[in-house]
């Protein structure tokens, strides 16, 4: 039997591992359960990759409410915790009268939400982002949507957690919980976890979850959207988030460039057979095209480097967030558009609920919500060389296409919480993320890794478990 | 940030940029340094452990790495200084190049004469857009390839192989040979991109079966590749609904093309063809910024590497030339690739420094035999060179006497010779 902790939360994608970060600041115990091999991914590894301003959502839904306070969190986060993250602002296009009408709503809810928007008339739409479609009538202008990187965004959070004493249990998929004397027993990865409360934070499985914990009612549909990746030669085609007006679909297809200097195209919504149904479709992607293009019509779709899909753990209308019939079992669920900006305010708001369940807050004087994260291509040439003359391996460049050194992949690996995937390296440095799609480095990435971990090449997967990548030595058997 | 002087300095230790250093070299640049990154010379070389090497310019047959080591030893005899594990950042159009390794950090250079000898890379999954899964065991026919023969690791058991390019070809009988079967090589087009020894030698002697103007039309398989669906595709290469067929893997390996790697190309401000994706070159090599000079698959992507040899001794001549007198500005005349050509390689040249011919590169767009290569000079004809038979997998060359090239235009095209 493990040792009795306070709280419990279920699942390590972005809200929570925000929910990891809040709780660490506080002198209860917490343990993060992750089902994978490693954090974010889930609905946190393909998404858009945006902070909302909050001006779309309806004033009164949580996801107003989360949305705009998120947002503000998520700018101080990005500092302290060195999430790579930049204030584009972002802009709805209007091209019919409809439409017009359509942003004129969307700037009175931002009015009520709280939130700085502007409307802009056409001309100068084109002024700022000349390569957006003539046919552009006004735009919703919002200054402090922005672009991020979801999984260093939930990297940075789980790592401060942990780094300040909140646990953190990979393959850990939760497969009971027990009742026994006003304790949960959660049985997961192998072990037994008991404590007070649970925050399920379990994504597109948090029905089941729910429904372990003897809860009712909770539905997830996995919705799905796909993606096209562009080469950083169309990074500058945009400089901020292009929205369409949303339909009773979503908020329509965005082209947006991100954080690590390409630009993407997407998402479509359409329901998922599986909760796992990543997969991509011929007819989805020539629908987004001929979106995409609708904004920005010079998109050059011969520099696409990869497609990609995500789901979102869609509940209801509205995020499911609070403490649930069931006693001291917290949920956040049907955490959809906008999460990825809402989860620093979910998180806060869950820590509050727990207090109210009756757990003790008492702030932790040791708690340190401060991280650095060393970047050589981010640094002059002058401090660049001082740190390889103490470090050589500052100086190998292993990734080619995004300039990322074996120092950088080896300070991955003696983090907090450390990758055993390729994927897991790419998500947290963005090694392999460029135009030649990890072609060039990633056999030298995995020799890295088997190096540094100290285990054989097979043991080192592409992305969670069974994504092995080689079977084993040749001549073997 | 330390700082060097070299008369000529090379980007690349692969067969280009060696090559291209020893001719800078003995033709009176005494000051020449190559700059690679890997942790050895030899590039891509070092991981074709196959034979076929050398038969042209070297009349032997010869594996990759004893190709490469030739050139090593003959390097290693010089006082050629080769850097290695040293990444270029930038090149700038006065020659001044920012390069980082981890024994000196980051270095300054300023070099008389540059030569570009980056290679290029492999065209990923992305830029198919193949839909369906994205799991474990989707490789690029070359990364497979240093698995395989570099770190002796086997990437999979039961192989599909998209596009036949020769190192996708290689790869089919390499996968055999170490106990994998390979289920199809599938081709998007009527014919194969590859050499036809290389047809011959990796699928019909292993009765690999070759699906031609075949596509895969999606990959299944959640965490490791399961399956792929392969269709048959129209004239306009777009998949015919109803011919899907599935096949059971684990790996794919795609051979779908190479990219020069011109980032560095780019960012200096040299004028790229849309058509090569290399810099537009005169007829030494010579980039359209003077004195920065390009060679091998950076410039064009080619068949065998016995003629990016020869290609990167005359890059490495012209720059040693370079380096030590400068050049004077000269009239050129240029070149055009017309119907029936891939590309055409030089872009320009000047008639004063041609010497009794110029030596012209191409590759054709489409399958002929029995076809005529027409060359015009401002519209008239004034050479014709005849083929049995030409394919895209081969590079093309001709050789045109000087004394017929008077006109300011000269285009090359195809005449006769299509098939059925």
């Amino acid at each position: 039997m493990k040792q009795a902790y306070d709280v419990i939360i279920i699942g390590g994608g972005i809200t929570g591992c925000a929910a990891a970060y809040e709780c660490s600041k506080y002198d209860f115990k917490t343990v993060l359960l992750e089902k994978e091999n490693d954090i974010a991914c889930g609905s946190t590894k393909a998404n858009s990759a945006i902070i909302h301003a909050g001006y779309d959502p309806e004033p009164g839904t949580l996801m107003a409410k989360y949305n705009a306070r998120g947002n503000e969190l998520a700018h101080r986060l990005a500092k302290k915790l060195d999430i790579p993250f930049r204030e584009t602002g972002s802009l709805v296009l209007a091209f019919s009268e409809e439409e017009v009408r359509e942003v004129r709503r969307l700037f009175e809810n931002g009015v009520r939400n709280g939130v700085p928007v502007e409307i802009i008339p056409g001309a100068e739409v084109l002024r700022r982002e000349p390569n957006i479609s003539k046919q552009v009538k006004c735009a919703l202008w919002a200054p402090t949507g922005a672009i991020i990187s979801p999984w260093e965004f939930a990297a940075a959070l789980i790592e401060t957690a942990v780094r300040n004493s909140v646990e953190c249990r990979l393959m850990s998929p939760v497969k009971r919980i027990n009742r026994q004397d006003g304790l949960f027993e959660v049985t997961a990865g192998g072990e037994k976890y008991r404590a007070k409360y649970i925050v399920n934070a379990a994504g597109l499985y948090a029905d089941k979850v729910y429904e372990m914990a003897g809860g009712q009612g909770l539905h997830i549909t996995p919705v799905r959207g796909e993606y096209f990746l562009f080469d950083k030669t169309m990074g500058g085609l945009v400089s901020t988030v292009v929205f369409q007006c949303p339909t009773k679909l979503g908020k329509g297809v965005v082209v947006a460039p991100t954080v690590h200097g390409n630009l993407y195209a997407g998402p479509d919504s359409k329901t998922a057979d599986a909760r796992d149904d990543t997969s991509t479709h011929r007819n989805e992607l020539e629908y987004i095209r001929e979106m995409a293009v609708k904004s920005v019509p010079t998109i050059d779709f011969s520099q696409n480097i990869r497609n990609f899909a995500g789901l979102r753990a869609v509940a209801g209308e509205d995020f499911v967030v609070g403490e649930s019939a069931v006693e001291n079992f917290i949920n956040a669920a049907g955490i959809k558009s906008p999460g990825l900006s809402s989860a620093p305010a979910i998180a806060e708001d869950i820590v509050q609920i727990l207090g109210r369940c009756g757990l003790a807050l008492r702030r932790k004087e040791t708690f340190r919500g401060e991280r650095r994260v060393l970047r050589m291509n981010e640094i002059s040439f002058e401090e660049q060389d001082a740190l390889i003359r103490e470090n050589p391996s500052y100086g190998r460049v292993v990734c080619r296409c995004q300039t990322i050194t074996e120092g950088e992949i080896i300070d991955i690996l003696h983090r907090p919480v450390v990758p055993r995937s390729i994927d897991g390296i790419k998500r947290r440095c963005a090694a392999g993320m460029g135009r030649c799609q990890g072609g060039f480095c990633e056999p030298r990435i995995h020799d890295i890794m088997a190096r540094e971990l100290g285990v054989p090449m097979k043991d080192i997967l592409q992305d969670t478990e069974g994504s092995y990548i080689v079977t084993g030595e040749t001549k073997e058997d | 940030m330390k700082k060097y002087e070299y008369d000529v300095a090379v980007i690349g230790a692969g067969p280009a940029g060696l090559a291209a250093a020893l001719e800078a070299r003995k033709n009176g640049a005494e000051r020449v340094a190559v700059l690679e990154r890997d942790f050895e010379a030899g590039g891509i070389l070092n991981q074709c452990i196959h034979n076929g090497f050398g038969l042209h310019y070297f009349k032997e047959e010869l594996t990759g790495p004893e190709y490469a080591e030739r050139f090593i030893r003959e390097l290693r005899e010089t006082d050629i200084e080769l850097k290695l594990n040293t990444m270029v950042l930038s090149v700038s159009q006065n020659r001044h190049i920012i390069a980082v390794n981890p024994q000196e950090g980051v270095l300054g250079i300023d070099a008389g004469a540059v030569i570009l000898a980056m290679g290029c890379r492999e065209r990923p999954r992305g830029s198919l857009g193949i839909p369906g899964t994205r799991p474990a065991g989707i490789f690029t026919a070359g990364t497979a390839q240093r698995y395989v023969n570099m770190e002796g690791c086997m990437v999979g058991k039961k192989v599909v192989i998209l596009g036949s390019g020769d190192i996708g070809l290689i790869m089919a009988r390499r996968m055999v040979l170490e106990g994998a079967q390979v289920m199809a090589c599938v081709e998007l087009m009527p014919y194969s991109a590859g050499l036809r020894r290389n047809i011959v030698q990796c699928l019909d002697d292993f009765d690999i079966p070759l699906y031609l103007s075949s596509t895969i039309t999606e990959i299944r398989g959640r965490r490791r590749v399961e399956s792929v669906v392969i269709s048959q595709v129209d004239k306009d290469r777009k998949p015919i609904p109803g011919t899907e067929k599935e096949i059971e893997c684990d790996t794919v390996l795609l051979s779908v093309g190479l990219i020069p790697e011109n980032e560095l190309s780019k960012n200096a401000g040299i004028e790229l063809d849309m058509r090569t994706k290399g810099p537009v070159v005169y007829e030494n090599m010579e980039t359209s910024v003077p004195g920065i000079f390009a060679c091998g698959n950076v410039a064009q992507v080619h068949d065998l590497v016995d003629f990016v040899t020869m290609e990167s001794i005359r890059a490495g001549k012209a720059a040693a030339e370079y380096a030590a007198h400068g050049e004077e500005p000269s009239p050129c005349f240029e070149l055009f690739a017309s119907k029936g050509l891939g590309y055409i390689l030089p872009q320009r040249a000047r008639m004063d420094r041609i010497g009794d011919f110029l030596d012209v590169f191409f590759r054709v767009n489409d399958i002929y035999e029995d076809v005529s290569i027409v060359v015009k000079s401002n519209g008239g004809e004034i050479a014709r060179f005849r083929r049995d038979y030409a394919a895209p997998g081969e590079m093309e060359k001709i050789r045109i006497p000087k004394k017929l090239l008077t006109g300011n235009e000269i285009e090359v095209s195809l005449k006769g010779g299509d098939r059925e």
